[in-house]
């Protein structure tokens, strides 16, 4: 069978990807990319935490779903200013974008 | 080394090779193409879970949306003159350093939880899982109010999103 | 049970892998490989022959004939078309995005084959029986968005981006109401599962078209604009925006699209069928159960046709018309049904069977008959048209005063 372990270093590293994702790249939306992993792996520990440890119980798929809830709504507004930003300035790299008031 | 795990190998190895592939690419939308792969591949780990309703909500809601929304937002945001630019910025290497920093504690100090290594001890009933859950999030006693908080969340997010893409009008400095 | 010829062929080879020495877990693995072939070559085949029938009776209803060269009654013909298209150059336009464009009609094609696992032939001839079918049918359908997006990009064509944005707008918008009424049979069963819900409708039960004739309609009408079938087929509309997001598209790849679209109308005929009319239950169902698969088969057809004849019959939908559609009409009705036939379910719990199927029925076509009044009440409010009349006879309908924002073409 598979050890708790093994799902716990696999979201560990996701989490790891998603953290370099979100602090090496240039783009905005790549940016998004990286915290839309770091999520996912999220969603991965909170599962095998709630099969392995109490799967009687309901609160991990609870919390489960609201990282769901999140993370739209997180992606939704995210896209909705980049999109704004891109439509006053062109530019979507996050180098870029640094003056606070233009 | 047994079918199942050999089932999570394969699975993980997707998922990790997808999310490598997705903060590496110049191209936005390989990007987002591999990010697609690694939801999928992070679906099979739901299933193998045996949490098959996160694994069909995680296609439904990630996949059919958020990858979608994240995929026609690169496209009304690219320039359109070739972008084959360097996609990473200046500070690539404390950020690998600061990830693999972060990995290692991680695994590290969850090596010293006694329960790290644990194993499978009861079955669930998937038709009695998902007739909990949903009662439990109408129960006042039970998780009613996350599940309101939630909607509210949401209804914001759409209300916020509108507002903030929406063309502007006249008063648009050239 | 009756005579299972499935059961009887699984267990022979069964015992032919072990006797080769096979462990058990191999041999299931390769059993459930033969099954998951055999189910996706059938419906492989099964598209060869939805073509045929779409000719057919797009001729009929067009007062032709159709082919009838090849073959007796142009039973050939398909294959003949087949032919044509394997045989055609198989291009790739300049500056198309290799994989993308490779990929895209394959996995327009793959999800649709995903969802025929879950669907039961019969009561025991089903693929794998999910505890989630429904939900996952709904998965699988969203994850078909995704091609139409990689098509219209990849084809490195302003147009085919075009197409596929709007036919991404149209596909997103119509899963809402279509989830939200694949929800009622879901409730009316207490189960997600695909086969709980045609059994629910089985032994005493009554078919769910019968509780929730309001919610089949909605389904339907989402099904086809899920599809891009007319009277929604924007997605390639012909003679407007040139085949939309498949416009580069040649040979076997715009034959997978085709395949992929006439496959999902049918996925979607069967689903209606199981989820509404009882799929494969039907009279002496439980004891001959080839006469199960016989009703699923029938029922699905009729649905199928139906299709087609709304194909034929209706005039294409505008795009503003179809989102004002969804949004103000659809989902605020699937949004209203959802939300009373649970209330209507609690109120009559405690009184006999027919009394709450005739409620929930009740509640149905006064719903349905509220919200189809208010739409004609808008419409004609909407559209002041004034009848021409010859001698009393009305000949023709006109517009009275073309407002602008009716007027303006796609």
């Amino acid at each position: 069978m598979i050890p708790l372990s093994w799902y716990l270093i696999l979201a560990a590293l996701l989490f790891g990807i998603g953290l370099f994702g979100v602090l090496a790249r240039k783009n905005v939306i790549a940016i998004l990319l990286g915290i839309e992993l770091m999520l996912n792996a999220v969603n991965i520990n909170l599962l095998a935490f709630w099969r392995y440890l109490a799967p009687e119980e309901v609160v991990g798929q609870v919390f489960t779903a609201m990282v769901f809830v999140v993370a739209a709504a997180e992606v939704a507004v995210g896209l909705a200013l980049v999109i704004s930003v891109w439509r006053r300035r062109n530019k979507s790299s996050a180098d870029e974008l640094d003056m606070l008031k233009w | 080394m047994e079918p199942i795990q050999v089932v999570f190998l394969i699975g993980a190895a997707l998922v990790l090779f997808s999310a490598v592939m997705v903060v590496t690419r110049s191209n936005l939308i390989h990007a987002a193409l591999y990010l697609i792969l690694t939801l999928f591949g992070v679906a099979m780990i739901f299933v193998l879970l045996e949490a098959f309703y996160w694994a069909v909500i995680q296609v439904v809601v990630y996949i059919g949306a958020i990858a979608i929304m994240i995929i026609m937002a690169i496209m009304v945001t690219r320039d359109v003159t070739g972008e084959e630019h360097e996609p990473f910025n200046k500070n690539v290497i404390w950020a690998g350093l600061l990830g693999l920093l972060v990995v290692v504690t991680l695994v590290w100090s969850l090596t010293f939880w006694p329960q790290f290594g644990a194993e499978i001890q009861q079955s669930v009933d998937s038709q009695n899982v998902i007739a909990d859950l949903g009662s439990q999030f109408f129960s006042g006693q039970g998780y009613l109010i996350p599940s309101i908080v939630a909607s509210i969340l949401l209804l914001a997010a759409l209300i916020a999103a509108i507002k903030i893409a929406f063309p502007i009008k006249q008063e648009e400095e050239d | 049970m009756g005579f299972d010829p499935v059961q009887i062929v699984a267990e022979w080879l069964r015992n032919l892998l072990l006797g080769w020495g096979a462990s058990d877990l191999l041999t299931e693995v390769i059993l459930k490989f033969i099954g998951a072939f055999l189910v996706a070559a059938v419906i492989m085949l099964v598209f060869i022959l939805l073509t045929w029938v779409e000719r057919k009776g797009a001729a009929r209803f067009q007062d032709r004939i159709g082919p009838n060269r090849v073959g007796p009654f142009g039973l050939i013909q398909p294959i003949a078309d087949a032919l044509k298209m394997l045989t055609k150059e198989d291009t790739r336009p300049e500056g198309a995005d290799a994989v993308s464009y490779e990929l895209a009609p394959i996995l327009a094609v793959f999800s649709v084959l995903m969802a025929w696992a879950v669907i039961p032939f019969t009561e025991t001839w089903i693929g794998a029986d999910l505890s989630v079918g429904v939900m996952y049918i709904a998965a699988v359908g969203s994850f078909g968005v995704i091609s139409v997006m990689m098509a219209g990009w990849s084809s490195n064509n302003k147009y085919s981006l075009i197409g596929a944005f709007r036919g991404v707008a149209q596909l997103i918008s119509y899963e809402v109401p279509l989830f939200l009424s694949l929800l009622v049979p879901v409730f009316l069963a207490r189960s997600m599962g695909v086969n709980s819900i045609v059994e629910a409708q089985g032994q005493g039960g009554v078919w769910f078209i019968v509780m929730a004739p309001l919610a089949a309609i909605i389904y339907f009408v989402s099904a086809l604009a899920e599809v891009g079938r007319a009277p929604f087929d924007l997605l390639e509309a012909e003679s407007e925006i040139v085949a939309g997001y498949h416009v580069e598209y040649s040979g076997i790849k715009f034959g997978l699209f085709q395949a992929a679209e006439f496959l999902h109308s049918f996925t979607f005929a069967a689903l209606m069928s199981i989820l509404f009319f009882g799929g494969w239950h039907g009279p002496w169902a439980d004891q001959y159960m080839l006469l199960g698969l016989v009703y699923f088969l029938i029922k699905t057809s009729i649905f199928y046709l139906v299709i087609i004849w709304s194909r034929l019959t209706f005039p294409r939908v505008r795009i503003d018309q179809l989102m004002n559609l969804n949004w103000k009409f659809m989902v605020p009705l699937s949004l209203i049904l959802l939300m009373g036939m649970p209330l209507i379910d609690y109120a009559t719990r405690l009184t006999d069977n027919w009394v709450r199927v005739a409620a929930q029925l009740a509640f149905n076509l006064v719903l349905a008959a509220i919200a189809f009044g208010m739409a004609a009440r808008a419409d004609r409010r909407q559209n002041k048209r004034e009848r021409v009349t010859f001698e009393g006879r009305p000949v023709a309908v006109m517009p009275k005063a073309p407002a602008a924002e009716e007027e303006t073409a796609a």
